[in-house]
């Protein structure tokens, strides 16, 4: 290095290096940065700010006040929404980290030859629309869907059940089909790195297989469960598309209230308020997931 | 393969093939359910289905409201698609290659949008563009995209760098070439496989984005907008026919970019 810099720069290589060096950040990194800065920081920024002001006679009054947040916390209506919302997200974390993680296992260490043709199965619905992986539980669970008019022709059922849509079980039925990748493929990655040779050492050493899954494959493939369940709280916390399409009226969620405030109630600075809830949350759960993997890691 | 690791494919390995296998019947029926149903003659999605037709992939190709979504769609991709990559590629080497102050905040500020719920991240645009007047137009959609994707682009970007031997730039760096020259003449020629990658991905993810969309699009529609707006009136065949195409364009996309990348790792 030194040979090149003595070449090119011979008064003061250090500081046309140095020099060099910021230049090439700022033309490198500068246009992502304030890219970064006009449509990510501004805006988040400006979520933060309409959520302490308030709506006055049909107009949006600038003055610093704490009004959204009490009402939040006074309005049970408001406090079911955020209840609900994190409810499902639980409940979807929990069942597509079960569900995904057996997967991953199935397909990195028992499917034989099979492998690459399965991981190809694992990519595609992450490649595939949400909005239509939500809208295909719709066709089934349908009160004269598919489901019903199967069970019908089977003759398993002699009239349509009804509990199947609209409720909080469809809610979390659908996130955790649509989530099931999200946790399964970071695992699978995880899987992938850990050494045959250590299974067979836990084997030889006369450990039995469930003893080697819990104490050699699950430490190791912690940081992919971390990763997907991150993923699938965060955004099954915040989807509206779901809720929308195959919620009912006991499963208000945090996200239809926000977009009913941007939209028929035309109160921007509450919505903005329970944005900001939702960023907390979401921020909050990231953190502790990240302990969580550092403290065991 | 020893007595030891037939053990290990025993009994567990027969409960995770049975619960794997479970898991791949969960997530593709409904999508050969749905593209069954695409062919069905009949209206209502019921069993036992009573005739096959092509007719609802037909009605597509008159639909105008759905082409025009469809185009729509593709303009938005076809702006997010270079925006970011030409934003995101210089970044991630840039912040992978260069130690400076604030680096790993500034890391994690890009990949905010992939944890923050797109609905939250498309009103935060909203309300910037209201507060300088800005209307809404396909224009902002791609301005919201481009926050979403650029994060994918640079993730997929770093892991590649980090694979990538440096002293193959500093070799460059060594026989003469600046920066830049290195860069563009030994940097970029090994990150193909990635920036393909990350292009397709982008394109899709732009493609069927729809909660950013919802809060930014003004009177246009893109295609995932037209399936939002018909779906409040139920599910039709002609949506089902549409999802159908969708999947198989999303299964061409990802055997393209599985190819690609395997074909680049060896």
């Amino acid at each position: 290095m030194a040979v090149q810099e003595g070449l090119t720069a011979p008064s003061s290589p250090e500081r046309t290096r140095l020099w060099s060096q910021t230049g090439i950040l700022v033309l490198f990194l500068g246009p992502a940065a304030a890219y970064a800065l006009i449509f990510l920081i501004l805006p988040y920024a400006s979520v933060f700010r309409f959520s302490v002001w308030a709506v006055e006679n049909y107009g949006i009054h600038q003055e610093l006040t704490a009004a959204n947040y009490l009402r939040i916390a006074e309005n049970p209506l408001y406090r079911a929404a955020i209840r609900n919302s994190l409810l499902v997200a639980g409940i979807v974390t929990t069942a597509s980290v079960v569900i995904g993680y057996a997967l991953a296992v199935y397909i990195a260490f028992f499917s034989g030859r099979g492998q690459s043709a399965l991981f190809f199965l694992l990519v595609i619905p992450l490649w595939t629309s949400f909005l239509l992986r939500a809208f295909i539980w719709r066709m089934i669970l349908g009160r004269q869907g598919i489901l019903n008019s199967a069970l019908l022709w089977v003759g398993v059922v002699d009239k349509p059940i009804d509990v199947l849509l609209f409720n909080m079980f469809s809610v979390c039925l659908t996130l955790t089909y649509v989530f099931i990748p999200f946790v399964a493929l970071p695992v699978y990655a995880a899987l992938e790195k850990i050494p045959k040779d250590l299974i067979e050492a836990s084997m030889d050493l006369g450990g039995s297989a469930w003893v080697t899954f819990r104490r050699i494959i699950i430490p190791l493939s912690l940081p992919g469960v971390v990763t997907g369940a991150i993923f699938t709280f965060c955004l099954s916390f915040g989807d509206f598309v779901t809720p929308t399409l195959l919620g009912g009226p006991d499963v208000l969620m945090v996200s239809s209230v926000i977009i009913n405030q941007f939209g028929a109630s035309f109160d921007w600075p509450m919505g903005s308020a329970l944005a900001v809830i939702v960023i907390v949350i979401v921020a909050t759960g990231v953190a502790l997931a990240t302990q969580l993997e550092r403290r065991n890691g | 393969m020893g007595e030891a690791m037939r053990r290990w494919g025993g009994g567990l390995g027969t409960l995770f093939r049975i619960l794997g296998i479970t898991s791949l019947l969960f997530l593709y029926l409904p999508i050969v359910v749905l593209i069954l149903f695409s062919f069905s003659a009949g209206r209502t999605f019921t069993f036992p289905i009573i005739g096959y037709t092509t007719h609802w992939y037909a009605a597509l190709a008159e639909n105008s409201d759905l082409l025009r979504s469809l185009k729509n769609s593709f303009l938005v991709a076809a702006g997010v698609v270079p925006l970011t990559l030409l934003l995101g590629i210089p970044a991630a080497y840039a912040l992978s290659r260069i130690p400076f102050r604030g680096r790993g905040v500034l890391e994690h500020v890009f990949m905010l949008p992939l944890m923050i719920p797109g609905l939250i991240t498309g009103l935060s645009i909203l309300l910037l563009l209201k507060e300088f007047n800005l209307g809404l137009s396909l224009f902002s959609v791609v301005l919201g995209h481009t926050v979403a994707c650029l994060p994918v682009v640079m993730a997929q970007v770093t892991a590649r760098l980090r694979t990538l031997d440096p002293r193959l730039e500093e070799a460059s760096q060594d026989l003469g070439a600046g920066t830049i020259e290195t860069f563009l003449r030994v940097v970029l020629p090994n990150l193909t496989t990635a920036i393909v990658g990350s292009a397709l991905l982008v394109f899709i993810l732009s493609f069927d984005e729809i909660a950013i969309t919802f809060m930014l699009t003004g009177t246009e529609n893109t295609l995932p907008m037209y399936i939002w707006a018909s779906l409040r009136r139920g599910v039709s065949p002609e949506l089902c026919a549409i999802a159908a195409l969708m999947v198989a364009v999303s299964i061409c996309l990802v055997f393209t970019g599985l190819r690609f990348s395997k074909s680049g790792a060896e």
